[in-house]
């Protein structure tokens, strides 16, 4: 179930696994912003994932990509 | 009659639609509403609200070409650009505001294409403003999940060995595709070059054009 | 919305009407003032739901987005807008019409 309000993390990305392109600083929360709450800095990645992880056997090319910025509060480190 | 130098043409040459003589709709009446209360309120004025309709109509894609021409001939500034591409900018004369710019690079084996599936975001101090499409919820829908498709809509039939990477500037960063430099191209000058770069290779969904092969006498 | 199905992509391209490109400032002005960020635009946008985009043009739902944040911040209030677009629609059944104050910032 989606979260209720303004959540940053696109639905379609919700729960895939993804890689970390880079680290683009700490930026202030967008959830606060968006309803002109005040806003705490949150660590902001591009992370990359595989289009075969979001959208498995549909995908066009398993090995195309997307990048998108995730917040850090929206990314679980994943066991190796 | 209102004194409105903006009126005539648009700067594409094409006359403005003729908002003037149609029905006023429920949101023309808000948008005029608003304004007036901003101006009203001191929040703005109307010679501000004219000054900023020039400044983005003053932008355009030329801006971007111009950044992409140089980075093809200048190879640090091409690592400038990939390292900050706001800094990049700002230090060719471009006001990025407080954009946060991230430019990503067309290689041989690399396809680059950008979508901002949350709204509409757009590097627009580079490009001027969006077009309509890449605001349609049609693209921002599909692009991120069947890219070669909605790219082969625009004409652009990426071979298989090409990686495809879609970028969705989900937060705060904006994104320019740098394209790839065209072949034959070697004897062009910054200028000429700049005159190859479209729009649309600067978001993904084209490519640069091919230069004139017939050589001016 | 990403990965929603969607029918082709229409390459059309409209020529901004000027009421479009007042907005667009309006927008640009009033987040430079800090009134609100981009994210309350987009959440404002969120809550207008699916059914936004059937009813509802790109600078439709834009104007709206805008209000929405304006009203929240205080910068005016819900009863200033209703009385003032009372107003301006006794003016006159055109935009043109609608848009004309006699005052003297034109």
């Amino acid at each position: 179930m989606m979260p209720p309000g303004h959540i940053r993390a696109p639905a379609y990305l919700r729960g895939k696994t993804g890689v970390v392109e880079r680290r683009l600083g700490a930026f202030a929360n967008p959830e606060k912003l968006a309803y002109g709450l005040q806003a705490e800095k949150r660590d902001l990645y591009r992370v990359r994932f595989s289009m075969a992880e979001i959208w498995g056997a549909e995908a066009e090319a398993p090995d195309d990509t997307l990048d998108a910025e995730i917040y850090a509060h929206w990314l679980e480190q994943v066991q190796d | 009659m209102p004194h409105d130098h903006h009126e005539h043409l648009s700067p594409s040459g094409h006359p403005y639609r003729k908002d003037d003589d149609v029905p006023l709709t429920y949101w023309q009446t808000m948008e005029i509403a608003m304004r007036e209360l901003l101006i009203e309120k001191g929040e703005t004025a109307a010679a501000e609200i004219a000054r900023q309709i020039d400044a983005m109509d003053a932008r355009s894609p030329a801006n971007g070409a111009a950044v992409v021409a140089r980075a093809w001939v200048d190879a640090d500034f091409k690592a400038r650009l990939l390292a900050d591409a706001a800094e990049a900018s700002r230090a060719m004369g471009f006001d990025i505001g407080p954009l946060h710019l991230i430019a990503v690079e067309n290689t041989r084996d690399t396809h680059n294409v950008i979508v901002c599936t949350l709204c509409s975001c757009y590097p627009r101090n580079l490009l001027g403003l969006p077009p309509d499409w890449y605001k349609s919820r049609a693209y921002r829908s599909r692009v991120v999940k069947t890219p070669r498709a909605v790219l082969r809509e625009f004409g652009l039939d990426l071979p298989a060995d090409v990686t495809v990477r879609v970028h969705d500037s989900t937060a705060d960063m904006r994104y320019i595709v740098l394209p790839a430099r065209p072949p034959g191209t070697e004897n062009l000058t910054e200028a000429e070059l700049a005159a190859l770069v479209t729009r649309d290779s600067m978001i993904g969904t084209g490519v640069p054009r091919a230069p004139d092969l017939r050589q001016p006498a | 919305m990403g990965g929603q199905d969607a029918g082709p992509i229409d390459r059309s391209q409209h020529d901004f009407a000027l009421w479009e490109k007042r907005i667009d400032a309006m927008m640009v002005i009033c987040q430079g003032r800090g009134h609100f960020t981009v994210d309350g635009l987009r959440r404002a946008l969120e809550d207008m739901g699916e059914q936004a985009f059937e009813t509802m043009t790109y600078y439709e739902r834009w104007v709206a987005a805008v209000n929405q944040n304006l009203i929240e911040a205080g910068v005016y209030s819900l009863e200033d807008l209703g009385r003032r677009m009372q107003a301006v629609k006794a003016r006159g059944a055109t935009y043109g019409e609608a848009s004309e104050t006699g005052a003297s910032d034109g």
